[in-house]
C-alpha cells in the first residue's frame, strides 16, 4: 500500500469512542507530513520576514543586554564561577526562548491551521509538535550567536557542552507539555490567547534567565524548582559554561519531574480534546 | 461484509449540543464559562438564601444532524449525495472522512479514504506551485516517493509547467482550483470524496475533473461525489442518497432521487420559519425571522405564480431593535445554483431597520416559469452583515401565463427559467415601398 494507511483488505472501523485505538499507530503513519509542516512553517517564517534570522537573533540579544545592565551592573548580581554575565545570561536566555517559542507557536497554530483541521484527518498532535520545530530552527541560530559571544570574550566551554543534546532535548520535553495544554486549551477557550503572552512574559522574570539560580536564597531553592524551566536553564548553564555552574540536584530532578507531569498532563488533555477540534473550530 | 461493499454505514448519528447561553458565538470565552460559573452560583446562593429550591434550566440542546443513516456503497460506485443545505450532507463526509466522531452507529470503510478539498485548503500562498504539490499531498496522506511518482502527470493535469516555482499567491484562481484538484486527483485512493468543490473553476476545467472521476470509478475506486449540481449528479452518478433533516428519505437511481427530492423539497409555503435554520452567517444581532409568502391582496398563499404579484413579508427578529440604515437582498437561483437574479433594496429605498421590523420585497409580476427555485436572504446594516442564509428557502411557482400565450417559453427552450417582459413591433415601410 502507498502511504501504509492500510491496504485494500483493510477494514476501518468508525465507531463512537473507536478512534483511540490506532492513535500512535497513525501518528507514526503520518511522519511525513509532521516533517513537512515543519519544513512549511520554517519555510515561511524565514521567506516572509528578509530579517527571518536577524530577527529571530536581535530579540534574545536585546533581553541579554538589558538584563546585563539592569541585573549585572545595576543589581550587581554575581555571575557563576566567574564567567562574564553576559554569557551566562545569554545561556540561560537560549532555553528561555526555545520554551517561550514554543509555547506561543503552538498555542495558535490549530487555529491558524483550522481550515486543515476542519478537513482532514491528521492525529492532530502533529500540529502544536511540527509548529515548535521552527522554535527549534530559532534556537540554532541563537546558539551560533552564543558561539559568537562566548568568542568575543574568549571563553571556551568545558566537556560538559557535549551534554548539551540532552538538555535541548529536555527543553523540548519542558516545553512541549505545556504547548500542548495551551494549545487544546486555545481551541476550546479563544481567550486563552491573551493569557499566554502573559505567562512568557512573567515566566521570563520568574526564571533564572537574568540572574544565576545561585543568588535565589537556599532554603527555597527546592521549590524554586517546581518552574519546570528552573532546571533546564541550570542545565544549560552546566553545559556551556564548563562545569562552573553548580548542579542542584535536588532541585533539577525536582525539575525533571515537574517536566514529566506537565508533558504527561499535556498529552492526556489534547487526546481528551482532541476529538471535538473539528466541531468547535 | 460481502466482498464488493466498500461503505457500510449502519444507523448512524451525529449529535451536536447547541449551547442557548452561547447562542451566536462560534467558540467559548473563557470569560463567558467564568463568568456563567460565578452567576449560578450567585443565584443558588440567593435561591437557598430565600428557602427557593433552586431551578437549573434546561440551556443545552441536543441536535442531531445526522440521525439513523445507513446505507451501503458498492466497488467502483459513483455515489451522489443530495440534500438541502443542513441535511447532514456535510456532517456524514466529515464521519466518513475521520474528521469527527459518530455519536452513534457505525461505518465500515474497506480502503483508503481521500477527500478532495475546497480550494486552497492546505495550499500556503507564500509557497511556489511544486512545493505545494508535495505539501498538498502529505496533508491528503501520499508519502514522498509517491507524489515524485506522480508529479508530472499531475503538473500536466493541472496545466501550471510555467507557473511552478511562483508562489501560488499570484495564480490565478483557476490555476489555484486546477492544482488543488490535480493533486487529489491523482492520489488513488479506493474512495474518493468530493464535496462541491467542481462548482468553482471553469466549464472545460469541469468537464476534465468530471472524466478523471469516471476514470476513477471505472478503476475499481468509489467515489462519493456531494453537490448541488443535480443535472451533474444525475449524468454522473451510478446512485444517489437524498438526505433530509438528518435522515435518508431516498436510496436509488439518480433521476428516482433527484425526482423525489424535488417534490418533497422543503418549500416555501404559506408562512415558513427562517430562524430555525443553524446554517447562516453573520453577526446575528438582527435575524430573519418568520417569512410569509403575500397574494394579490395581501392574503397568505401556498404558492407563487407565474407573472403574479409576489411579495415576501419577512419578521426580524433578534436583540438590536435600533433602526439602522440598512441593506436588504434576496437572491433567486435555480435549483442546479445559478444564481438568477437579485432584488436588493439597495438601489431603491433606504431601509432603517431593527430586530422586530419587517420588511416587504413586491416583484409586481414574477418573472419566473414555473418550478422550484432557491432564495438566499442578505442583511447588512451600517457595513455590518447581520444575517446571511445561503440557500434559505425553496420557493415553487406554480404555472401561469406570462405572454398571455398558452406556454411560456418557445419551442426548443423548454426548462427556460427567467421571463422578461418584452415586446415586438414591426412596420411595413419596407415592404411597401418594395411594392411601390
Amino acid at each position: 500500500m502507498r502511504s501504509g494507511l492500510g491496504a485494500a483488505e483493510y477494514e476501518l472501523v468508525l465507531e463512537p469512542g473507536r478512534a483511540d485505538r490506532r492513535y500512535w499507530y497513525d501518528l507514526w503513519t503520518y511522519r511525513e507530513l509532521f516533517a513537512i509542516l515543519a519544513w512549511r512553517d520554517v519555510v515561511v517564517r524565514y521567506k516572509q520576514t528578509v530579517i527571518g534570522v536577524a530577527w529571530a537573533m536581535v530579540r534574545p540579544f536585546l533581553a541579554m543586554v538589558v538584563f546585563t545592565v539592569v541585573f549585572g551592573h545595576l543589581a550587581k548580581l554575581p555571575s557563576v564561577g566567574g564567567a562574564p554575565y553576559p554569557v551566562m545570561v545569554f545561556a540561560g536566555m537560549l532555553p528561555w526562548f526555545l520554551f517561550s517559542t514554543v509555547l506561543t507557536e503552538a498555542s495558535s497554530s490549530l487555529i491558524g491551521n483550522a481550515n486543515l483541521v476542519s478537513k482532514v484527518y491528521f492525529p492532530r498532535l502533529i500540529i502544536p509538535a511540527s509548529s515548535a520545530v521552527v522554535a527549534l530552527v530559532d534556537f540554532a541560530v541563537n546558539l551560533a550567536l552564543l558561539a559568537g559571544i562566548m568568542l568575543w570574550y574568549g571563553y571556551a566551554p568545558g566537556w560538559q557542552i557535549l551534554a548539551l543534546p540532552g538538555f535541548v532535548v529536555l527543553a523540548m520535553l519542558a516545553s512541549l507539555g505545556p504547548a500542548f495544554l495551551v494549545t487544546a486549551l486555545n481551541v476550546k477557550f479563544r481567550d486563552f490567547r491573551y493569557i499566554v503572552p502573559f505567562i512568557v512574559q512573567f515566566g521570563l522574570y520568574v526564571s533564572p534567565v537574568g540572574f544565576s539560580s545561585g543568588t535565589v536564597p537556599s532554603q527555597w531553592r527546592f521549590w524554586y524548582s517546581l518552574n519546570p524551566v528552573v532546571g533546564v536553564i541550570d542545565g544549560f548553564r552546566w553545559c556551556v559554561l564548563g562545569g562552573k555552574s553548580p548542579f542542584y540536584l535536588p532541585g533539577f530532578i525536582m525539575s525533571l519531574g515537574v517536566v514529566a507531569l506537565f508533558f504527561w498532563l499535556g498529552i492526556i488533555y489534547f487526546r481528551r480534546t482532541e476529538k471535538s477540534f473539528a466541531d468547535i473550530i | 461484509m460481502t466482498e464488493d461493499v466498500v461503505i457500510r454505514a449502519e444507523g448512524l448519528g451525529k449529535k451536536y449540543l447547541i449551547d442557548h447561553h452561547a447562542e451566536q458565538a462560534r467558540y467559548v470565552a473563557l470569560r463567558d464559562v467564568l463568568m456563567r460559573g460565578a452567576k449560578t452560583v450567585k443565584n443558588k446562593a440567593s435561591d437557598i438564601l430565600h428557602g427557593r429550591t433552586s431551578a437549573t434550566g434546561a440551556t443545552i440542546e441536543e441536535f442531531w444532524a445526522l440521525n439513523d443513516v445507513s446505507f451501503d456503497v458498492k466497488r467502483g460506485e459513483i455515489l451522489g449525495i443530495i440534500g438541502r443545505n443542513g441535511a447532514g450532507k456535510s456532517t456524514l463526509l466529515k464521519i466518513l472522512a475521520r474528521i469527527t466522531e459518530p455519536s452513534a452507529g457505525r461505518v465500515t470503510i474497506k480502503g483508503r479514504v481521500a477527500s478532495l478539498l475546497e480550494v486552497g485548503t492546505g495550499f500556503h500562498p507564500e509557497l511556489t506551485g511544486r512545493e505545494n504539490i508535495y505539501l498538498n499531498g502529505a496533508i491528503l496522506g501520499m508519502n514522498r516517493a509517491e507524489i515524485q511518482r506522480k508529479f508530472d502527470e499531475i503538473v500536466n493535469f493541472a496545466d501550471v509547467e510555467k507557473f511552478l516555482d511562483t508562489p501560488v499567491k499570484r495564480y490565478s484562481s483557476g490555476m489555484y482550483v486546477r492544482l488543488a484538484f490535480a493533486v487529489a486527483a491523482y492520489l488513488e485512493p479506493e474512495i474518493l470524496i468530493i464535496d462541491e468543490v467542481l462548482a468553482v473553476g471553469d466549464f472545460e476545467f469541469q468537464k476534465k475533473c468530471l472524466g478523471r472521476m469516471a476514470t476513477v470509478a471505472g478503476d475499481g475506486r468509489t467515489v462519493l461525489f456531494v453537490s448541488h449540481n443535480l443535472g451533474a449528479v444525475e449524468a454522473l452518478c451510478t446512485s444517489c442518497i437524498g438526505l433530509q433533516a438528518g435522515t435518508v428519505f431516498h436510496e436509488g437511481t439518480p433521476s428516482e432521487t433527484i425526482n423525489i427530492y424535488l417534490s418533497n423539497a422543503q418549500a416555501l409555503r404559506g408562512r415558513s420559519d427562517l430562524s430555525r435554520i443553524k446554517n447562516r452567517q453573520g453577526s446575528g444581532r438582527v435575524r430573519f425571522g418568520s417569512v410569509a409568502l403575500l397574494g394579490n391582496d395581501g392574503e397568505v398563499v401556498d404558492h407563487a405564480k407565474v407573472a403574479e404579484r409576489l411579495c415576501l413579508s419577512i419578521e426580524l427578529t433578534g436583540d438590536d431593535p435600533r433602526p439602522l440604515p440598512a441593506r436588504v437582498g434576496i437572491r433567486f437561483s435555480s435549483m442546479q445554483g445559478t444564481p438568477l437574479f437579485v432584488c436588493s433594496s439597495e438601489l431603491l429605498t433606504e431601509l432603517r431597520v431593527g430586530a422586530g421590523s419587517r420588511v416587504r420585497c413586491v416583484i409586481p409580476r414574477l418573472p419566473l416559469s414555473s418550478g422550484t427555485y432557491k432564495l438566499t436572504f442578505f442583511l447588512e446594516r451600517g457595513g455590518v452583515v447581520e444575517d446571511w442564509i445561503e440557500d434559505g428557502l425553496d420557493l415553487f411557482v406554480e404555472d401561469g401565463s406570462f405572454f398571455g400565450a398558452a406556454k411560456n417559453t418557445p419551442s426548443g427552450h423548454e426548462g427556460q427559467l427567467v421571463l422578461v417582459d418584452h415586446s415586438w413591433s414591426f412596420d411595413q415601410m419596407a415592404s411597401e415601398k418594395l411594392k411601390l
